[in-house]
């Protein structure tokens, strides 16, 4: 990937991200930052890489850490926004289900 | 790293991954984008999840790995804590347990940048040829700096809100120190750029500063504000694993990062006006520690009303508002308050939640509790849906709230809270606070709305209260 390729990447990532969130709604502000806190656990893949490739023992301490922390980011970030997000339902939903109770 | 792998052909590894990175970041784009709508939001995480699934599982096919032991123990031992503790946590914690699993992250991406760094600093030490570019030198030292400052930040965002940390750290010149450590380690890091990773001691200091300056930009932050805060070590991880990204030409890494890093912005912006406060006011200004000045005294006495009483109001009203505030979570009240709901709208009253964007312990959280407890999110309003409504309701029904009432903050110019936006109870025909005592709220400042004439005060613990009210309601017939 050429340098200018991966800026244009990133500017565009980035006005993804802005438009993603620009219509939220309030009420999923604490889910949203769960989930977008999940997402950021994507940097266990190249903490992976960086352990794989890790040489002298500092290297391989260090990247033990490092994958240890993002799993940890990953799936910490994934089960508690599940659970949050499990629980919203609308009246009809919850009707059908046989009541909250 | 070059794109000359060992098999040119079709399904190489290198093709296989590429296309799975592709498959992730469009999942994840997806996946916040459906987390954007109440009714599709489950799905949104189940999505994004899919996603990481794949993308963790093609990393192990990159060629010339080895550690393949270390790397599976790392994951194992990381997950099954992570995933109990996730499982474990009261909802009521929530906040700082997505602050610690988000620090968990900035260390990950710092973590990835010191492998680097530390290599080509003994490599330079060494004598030997570098086979980083200065730009990617500058990625890695940014990303770093950027990771260590998320990690150590949220650790005490984490510690102050567990109550792990309870004095909040101030002293004269605190910001001169402050951009003392952040200038510092940005300067060391310009060092280890220009000499090709310089020697392990100068990699060192960048993460040691960079440490030390997450922790005391942190420790100054009151209680109240410090969702603002996590939210913006949330977009600040989502960078750093944008920047390492660029270090490893993994684009996963840059597209996940940098829509997080953006997305985080934005949604901390949003939090901060939400609380009516400027970022750089919930950053460098002591909001905890103000006094509050001399703030007009409020006129008139609290009149108490029995549950009784309120019970038969309400059974008869056609319609009634209730405003949770986070007094009510700490009570464990919801669940009561719910049952309290279901038997009004069974008698035909018309039953509504308001919600304040601050109430709980940051935006949204008190959805989340309210929705623990069963209640269906269409039933609940936010400030600018349900404001006008207060004038049509019969009772408003206040438990756990204080400030988010509080009609000083629209008249008063010498209260802290003024000109923050509040719910409009006292516009309610009858207005019931349940409240423990008489004394003020969480930031100190005296509510003017309990003692208006409209307003009667229902003194106890909130379980209790609300239990009486459900039995008042069914006594009422």
């Amino acid at each position: 990937m050429t340098g200018i390729v991966a800026l244009y990447i990133f500017m565009l990532a980035a006005f993804t991200g802005y438009e993603i969130i620009a219509k939220v709604p309030v009420i999923l502000h604490t889910p949203l930052m769960s989930g977008s806190n999940f997402v950021h656990g994507i940097v266990l893949v190249g903490a992976m890489v960086a352990l794989g490739g890790a040489v002298t023992p500092l290297e391989k301490t260090i990247g033990f850490v490092g994958v240890l922390l993002a799993a940890g980011n990953a799936v910490g970030g994934y089960v508690v926004t599940e659970r949050m997000l499990e629980m919203f339902k609308s009246s009809g939903a919850r009707k059908k289900t046989g009541g909250g109770h | 790293m070059d794109g000359a792998m060992n098999t040119p052909g079709i399904f190489s590894p290198r093709l296989l991954i590429d296309i799975s990175y592709f498959l992730t970041a469009c999942l994840f784009i997806l996946g916040l984008k459906r987390m954007s709508s109440p009714v599709t939001a489950r799905s949104g995480i189940v999505w994004a999840g899919a996603g990481m699934v794949v993308a963790t599982l093609v990393s192990f096919l990159y060629p010339g790995m080895s550690n393949y032991e270390l790397i599976i123990a790392a994951i194992v031992v990381g997950s099954i804590v992570a995933w109990w503790s996730g499982k474990k946590v009261a909802m009521t914690d929530m906040p700082q347990m997505i602050a610690l699993y988000n620090g968990m992250g900035g260390g990950a991406a710092a973590a990835i940048a010191a492998v680097e760094l530390y290599r080509a600093a003994y490599a330079n030490e060494a004598g030997e040829a570098v086979h980083h570019s200065t730009v990617v030198m500058a990625l890695a030292v940014i990303g770093g700096i950027i990771g260590a400052i998320s990690f150590s930040g949220s650790l005490i965002a984490w510690a102050k809100l567990q109550g792990v940390i309870n004095k909040t750290l101030r002293f004269g010149g605190q910001k001169f120190v402050n951009g003392l450590l952040f200038l510092g380690s940005l300067a060391v890091g310009v060092i280890v750029v220009l000499h090709h990773g310089a020697d392990p001691l100068h990699v060192s200091m960048i993460f040691g500063l960079a440490l030390l300056f997450g922790i005391a930009m942190t420790l100054p932050i009151g209680g109240a504000d410090m969702p603002v805060v996590i939210s913006l070590y949330n977009a600040l991880t989502g960078l750093a694993v944008a920047f390492e990204g660029f270090v490893l030409d993994n684009a996963a890494m840059i597209i996940a990062g940098t829509v997080v890093g953006s997305a985080g912005t934005l949604l901390t912006q949003l939090m901060a006006k939400a609380m009516n406060r400027s970022l750089a006011n919930v950053l460098f200004s002591d909001f905890g520690s103000s006094s509050g000045g001399a703030a007009t005294a409020v006129t008139g006495s609290m009149k108490p009303i029995e549950a009784s009483d309120v019970g038969v109001m309400m059974a008869f009203a056609q319609k009634v508002i209730v405003v949770p505030g986070y007094g009510m979570a700490v009570a464990q009240a919801q669940h009561k308050v719910w049952e309290m709901c279901q038997l009004l709208i069974e008698k035909g009253v018309q039953v509504k939640f308001a919600i304040h964007p601050v109430a709980g312990r940051m935006p949204g959280h008190m959805n989340v509790l309210l929705a623990e407890a069963g209640v269906p999110y269409d039933l609940i309003s936010d400030l600018e849906e349900i404001n006008a409504e207060f004038e049509t309701a019969d009772v408003a029904l206040v438990i756990g709230a204080n400030d988010v009432v509080n009609p000083v903050a629209r008249t008063d110019k010498s209260s802290p809270i003024y000109g923050m936006p509040i719910l409009n109870a006292d516009k309610a025909k009858n207005v019931i606070v349940i409240k423990r005592g008489q004394g003020a709220g969480f930031s100190g400042i005296e509510n003017g709305l309990f003692f208006l004439d409209n307003t009667r005060m229902l003194y106890g613990d909130g379980q209790k209260a609300v239990g009486e009210l459900v039995n008042g309601i069914k006594a009422a017939g």
